[in-house]
């Protein structure tokens, strides 16, 4: 409340504590792929159910295969989603596909599902000339203008209040868009978290916070991460509206982030979204979790697997048979392949686009130290194997 | 042309560009109605709007980041941190994020729009926390501009370009001379380039080089030394980052001497750089060591600030000095 609000007095000191307030998690589909009883389910068609579940299992495959590549030696790092499918899929279908997304780097899925190729996945973790990020960022560091996708920054939480300034713009501008902010439980510990909700409620941005509660930081477990009931009901100490939901059922997430873009678009006010699930993968190529959790933790959430889980509701709907499923999963495995060939025989971006985009045009200073480094090269061509053979000579 | 003083210039900069164009927003702490705390944004608020102008929750990460992803989104955001000294809650939006956007992203995005306005430097009686300079700390970041206004002329041209560059800028505003500095302002508008340093009086001794508040001193300086016989040409650098060494090398290049000061600590301050790099290109012309005269090493100071500024009598020792050696 601020100082001019109506105060509610009570004459003896009481403290409040949040135990009481739990808040519940709204779920919809059961493992099996019935859904519960007096359960609001979303209003979900046939091609748009067929459309998430493709990107669920192409994200799937892709994560398998890329891992694998990694351990090759093919690739220097990658992250994977195993797990996380019906979250990240899933709210990217509930969105209209000019909604801006603001991801962490686990949302891969979302770009699946809204059309971003396999050569362009490629092309960015092989760090290759045709990777729109021009090989600056790691791995997984994807972005895509056309697909109103903003490219992935490692410091965590910073897209957050980003997402609500991007909001506040598409606001003024009248577009009747929204923004997407995605995070991770852990995410949510950082300054940037905060005040980026505080701003959105103050300056009623339609902004969704999408959180990801996956359970680990990477080794660190959410019991270390927050006391207290999670991430959601933050959202009330800074008078915002809020649900959980259960992040591995497809339905739930699809109409729960629905109703949230409605709130967002139509009224002007952010939401918070928490989505429970569990990182079934490790938090990286270069983490491995036996060392912090069991192997019967695992199995317990590998059998709550959102893929599976949709698959049994498409099966139960009459929309999908296992032979489809079959030739799906191996036609994506198929191409995976085939398109890491191509992507990881492309070259480095040259060596003339080291100084581009620092600004807008390149100033003296940075003219002047590219050419000191390409006489540098030139002196030892054999030390710079990937741009010594393709400078222009400017 | 009228009589204004540097918040003036600044608050009438300021309108031009929210005039002119829609996309130009102001926020940050205390901007709105009130103006903010100097009184920069003086009825734009009225003018223009609360949705354009307008006060933000008390937490400078989250102006700049909000910041950052308004002007991804395309729009002009001209956000203000109340004090220089506070601008490091947002140290990472601005050295990870803003100055990184284009380049991270191969200029898929970037927020070129963004102009980051903030009051700096002592002699206020503002102790530690209202008085640093740091622009030091941004000047090692690429993809920021850092421009420094001396005077009101050249605040209103400078912060116009800021605010139209497609680059983010870091705006530094010499709050001592907010209302002390006042000059021939044109009315209309009109732009000064970035990146570009001006001579503001021809010598032939010794060069001088400084940026913001620190040119008074700097003139002050040169007046007590012209009537010792030695000419000094003046130079304000203007823009921090990327800084014109051009015009720098040039002087020194007929001077034979240089001289560089600001407020910032001695001890990785812009001044060594500037030292470095004209050694590098003007060795041969040199006839003395390069001077710096800077703040000390120490946490800025109160009762002692007095002592601590580099002024005009500091200055005047080190030209002589340097002339001398």
């Amino acid at each position: 409340m601020s100082t001019d609000t109506k105060e509610r007095a009570v004459h003896a000191p009481q403290f409040i504590r949040g135990d009481e307030l739990q808040i519940p998690t709204y779920k919809v589909l059961k493992q099996d792929g019935t859904t519960y009883k007096g359960a609001t389910l979303p209003d979900l068609d046939k091609d748009t159910a067929l459309r998430i579940y493709r990107a669920m299992v192409r994200t799937r495959v892709l994560d398998e295969r890329m891992l694998a590549a990694q351990r090759q030696g093919r690739l220097s790092f990658y992250m994977q989603s195993t797990g996380e499918e019906a979250t990240t899929v899933g709210f990217a279908a509930a969105l209209d596909d000019e909604d801006m997304i603001m991801a962490q780097y686990r949302e891969q899925g979302a770009l699946v599902y809204r059309g971003f190729t396999l050569d362009e996945f490629m092309n960015q973790l092989f760090s290759n000339e045709l990777d729109y990020g021009k090989g600056r960022q790691m791995p997984i560091h994807y972005g895509s203008a056309k697909l109103h996708y903003m490219t992935i920054s490692s410091p965590l939480a910073t897209q957050i209040p980003q997402a609500t300034g991007y909001a506040y713009g598409q606001k003024l501008a009248g577009d009747k868009k929204c923004t997407v902010a995605v995070f991770g439980e852990g995410a949510a510990s950082e300054g940037d978290f905060h005040a980026a909700l505080n701003m959105a409620s103050v300056l009623k941005t339609p902004t969704i916070f999408l959180c990801r509660n996956n359970g680990y930081a990477i080794s660190t477990p959410a019991s270390e991460q927050f006391a207290g009931d999670g991430i959601a009901p933050r959202a009330l100490g800074y008078g915002m509206h809020t649900i959980r939901v259960d992040g591995n059922d497809i339905l739930a997430v699809y109409s729960a982030m629905t109703e949230a873009r409605c709130i967002a678009v139509e009224q002007n006010e952010p939401v918070l979204v928490e989505a429970m699930s569990y990182r079934l993968a490790a938090h990286s190529s270069s983490d491995d979790p036996s060392g912090y959790r069991s192997k019967k933790e695992e199995e317990k959430w590998r059998n709550k697997d959102p893929l599976l889980r949709m698959k049994h509701w498409l099966q139960a709907k009459n929309w999908w048979s296992d032979d489809e499923d079959a030739a799906l999963f191996e036609a994506d495995r198929r191409e995976v392949l085939a398109t890491m060939k191509e992507a990881e025989k492309r070259p480095a971006p040259v060596i003339e686009e080291m100084i581009t985009d620092v600004y807008d045009t390149p100033p003296a200073h940075l003219k002047e130290q590219l050419e000191g480094l390409k006489a540098h090269v030139r002196l030892y061509p054999e030390a710079y194997p990937a741009t010594s053979g393709r400078m222009n000579n400017g | 042309m009228a009589k204004m003083n540097l918040l003036q210039a600044i608050n009438n900069a300021l309108d031009i560009a929210m005039a002119e164009n829609e996309k130009v927003v102001c926020f940050g702490e205390d901007v709105g109605v009130f103006g903010g705390v100097f009184r920069a944004t003086s009825h734009l608020q009225e003018k223009y709007g609360r949705a354009r102008c307008f006060n933000t929750p008390l937490v400078e990460q989250g102006i700049i980041g909000f910041a950052n992803g308004l002007a991804s989104q395309g729009s002009v955001p001209v956000a203000e941190i109340q004090f220089a000294d506070y601008i490091f809650p947002a140290f990472d939006q601005i050295v990870n994020e803003s100055a990184k956007f284009r380049y991270r992203s191969g200029n898929l995005f970037d927020v070129g729009g963004l102009t980051i306005r903030t009051p700096y430097g002592g002699g206020i009686a503002g102790g530690h926390y209202h008085s640093q300079s740091p622009e030091a700390y941004f000047a090692q970041t690429p993809g920021l501009k850092v421009v420094v206004p001396r005077n009101p002329h050249q605040a209103k041209g400078l912060l116009l370009a800021s605010i139209r560059d497609a680059n983010p800028v870091i705006f530094f505003e010499p709050k001592r001379i907010y209302r002390a500095s006042v000059g021939d302002v044109p009315e209309g508008d009109y732009e000064l380039p970035l990146g570009k340093a001006e001579v503001v009086k021809e010598g032939s001794d010794i060069t001088l080089l400084a940026w913001g508040a620190q040119m008074e001193y700097l003139e002050k300086a040169a007046e007590l030394a012209e009537k010792e016989g030695i000419s000094c040409e003046l130079i304000d650098l203007r823009t921090i980052l990327p800084w014109d060494r051009e015009t720098v090398a040039a002087s020194v290049r007929k001077t034979g001497r240089l001289l560089i000061s600001h407020e910032a600590p001695l001890t990785g301050g812009f001044a060594g750089e500037i030292a470095a790099t004209i050694q590098e290109h003007c060795f041969l012309h040199l006839e003395s060591p390069i001077a710096r005269v800077a703040g000390l090493d120490t946490p800025y100071p109160l009762a002692l600030e007095k002592e601590y500024l580099p002024d005009h009598l500091k200055i005047y020792e080190a030209i002589k000095r340097s002339v001398n050696f």
